[in-house]
């Protein structure tokens, strides 16, 4: 059975390109674009790994990883955290936050792939 | 006459920068060598005629060979040597400033220049990484971009990519070029500088300050009864903020010129010797009016020289008229001894203190202070407190012992001050503590 990744992003077009991106890989690409009842659909789901935002509508990218963190469901979900070039501030707060992983926009299509499949094989 | 003990110093070094032998400059002036040898090391006080021929043959004044430099210069060099001066002589400003007062007030304007520049520069670091439009549209941007990289891979991947796919993937990458055009515009037209902020030499305050010392401190438009601020304001020439706070300073000018009729304040002054609290037992108005309106008389009267510092609550100054002797540090931080910040924790309450400048020249300041609340009071909010502070020269036979404040602590040369949140600059000796 494919593993599922859950992607949480408001921005049509790069999902629309992720998602073919990973279909292509195997992975079983589900999208949400709210901030907001993102929580709900995690523990609706759940999926093997999380790719999110920082900058969503409703709830920003950094407290829903904090209540992913806290939540017994869904401590242990591989989070990969989507933020902009040059925010060092960004990139420190979502590690600290347990950020499995960090990718900064904009992103090559080699570098989605590998970082996915780098952290469902660990 | 008494001579400051630099006068020698100063002797020495212009005898020096002339080439001229001391014997040669203590014969043309009609004493003996030796004689000249005890001036020029401060052990000998000179004054009258004497210092009159040496001033001649050195060719310099004999106030400036007496007196020195400016003193306002001179603090202003103490004031450049905080900002940017880690290595600075500190100890020696005067000796600089009375040889080359040129190159001094070089350093002084260039000192100012880089204040102003490095709060523009804070304020853009604030604005980049705070201003929630310039986030959103960075976002935009950044977005726009990643899903046309992204989407563009795709297409020019070697992959078989079916034509409704292909199709999908080029409408999404022109929409998103439009968008991106659309972001990036928005930005360029948020980031473009408005024409005046970027010919403006000052800050705000900067400008109003510059425009306030022009003036002596003293707006003799709203001494009249029916003065109208905003015809000032508009006179002054003083465009946006600037206009603003000079408008807000020139509404409580007026109130304070109606309470306190210039005539008869300045006879009332005369009489009461300048007394503060005389006066306000005068004309039964708050301490604080006659605070500022003190340093308001007409500059060319005759009166004292006073200064005037106000603070809010959080102790930044507001407003700063200077006088030659008395200095503070208007950004990063002043001396917390100085007692317009001592009112704040006791508001209401006039203080009256002596003070003293670090240095071997500087002369104790009599010091008034009140701090109150200038808005009415209210449940559960605390007062909004203005503190002020009246600065004169301090009474020849004053014996109270006046408090050790500096201008601020990276010139101060107090090494175990207390109130110390900063090293001193390098050059300023512990030893200069016991001046």
């Amino acid at each position: 059975m494919a593993k599922r990744v859950l992607l949480i992003e408001d921005e049509p077009n790069i999902i629309e390109a992720i998602c073919f991106i990973l279909s292509r890989d195997g992975w079983t690409v589900h999208t949400h674009e709210d901030g907001a009842t993102a929580m709900a659909k995690v523990l609706a789901l759940p999926p093997d790994m999380i790719i999110l935002d920082v900058m969503l509508p409703g709830r920003s990218g950094f407290e829903i990883l904090r209540e992913l963190r806290s939540t017994d469901a869904t401590r242990d979900i591989p989070v990969m955290m989507l933020t902009a070039r040059g925010q060092d501030k960004d990139r420190e707060l979502a590690l600290r936050l347990g950020a499995t992983h960090f990718m900064t926009k904009p992103f090559s299509n080699t570098e989605v792939r590998e970082h996915v499949r780098a952290m469902m094989d660990a | 006459m008494n001579i400051p003990p630099m006068t020698g110093t100063r002797i020495r070094e212009k005898r020096v920068d002339l080439g001229l032998r001391q014997a040669s400059l203590a014969a043309a002036v009609g004493i003996s060598p030796s004689y000249l040898n005890l001036i020029e090391h401060n052990r000998r006080r000179i004054g009258g005629k004497l210092l009159a021929a040496l001033a001649r043959e050195l060719g310099m004044e004999a106030a400036t060979l007496s007196d020195g430099a400016d003193s306002h210069l001179i603090d202003q060099l103490r004031a450049a040597a905080s900002l940017i001066g880690e290595k600075a002589e500190i100890t020696r400003a005067d000796d600089l400033a009375t040889r080359y007062p040129g190159w001094s007030a070089l350093i002084t304007t260039q000192a100012r220049r880089i204040a102003v520049l490095d709060e523009r520069l804070r304020a853009l670091s604030d604005r980049m990484a705070h201003d929630p439009f310039l986030a959103t549209a960075l976002h935009d941007v950044i977005s726009a971009v990643t899903a046309i990289r992204s989407t563009a891979a795709i297409l020019v991947s070697q992959e078989q990519i079916d034509a409704d796919w292909q199709r999908r993937f080029h409408e999404n990458i022109h929409n998103d070029s439009l968008r991106l055009g659309k972001s990036s515009e928005a930005l360029i037209a948020y980031l473009e500088a408005p024409d005046d902020a970027s010919q403006s030499p000052e800050t705000p305050m900067g400008q109003v300050d510059a425009y306030l010392a022009q003036n002596g401190h003293h707006l003799a438009s709203l001494e009249q009864p029916g003065a109208d601020v905003r015809a000032m304001v508009t006179a002054s020439g003083l465009k946006g903020a600037a206009a603003a706070l000079l408008g807000g300073i020139g509404k409580q000018y007026a109130d304070d010129a109606r309470a306190l009729p210039m005539g008869p304040f300045v006879q009332a002054c005369q009489e009461l010797d300048y007394d503060p609290a005389k006066l306000c037992a005068r004309f039964g108005v708050d301490f604080a009016t006659i605070l500022r309106r003190l340093p308001c008389l007409p500059p060319d009267g005759g009166h004292p020289l006073m200064g005037l510092a106000v603070c809010d609550a959080a102790g930044v100054l507001m407003y700063l008229k200077p006088v030659p002797g008395f200095a503070m540090q208007a950004t990063g931080g002043a001396c917390p001894l100085w007692p317009l910040f001592t009112a704040l924790s006791r508001p209401s309450q006039p203080l009256r203190a002596m003070a003293v400048l670090p240095g071997p020249a500087a002369a104790p300041l009599l010091c008034y202070a009140i701090a109150l609340p200038i808005t009415q009071h209210q449940f559960d909010m605390p007062p909004v407190l203005r503190s002020y502070m009246l600065v004169l020269p301090g009474p020849a036979d004053s014996t109270t012992p006046a408090i050790p404040v500096g201008v601020s602590c990276r010139i101060c040369p107090r090494a175990a001050c207390a109130s110390r949140r900063e090293p001193a600059i390098v050059g300023l000796s512990p030893d200069a503590t016991t001046l």
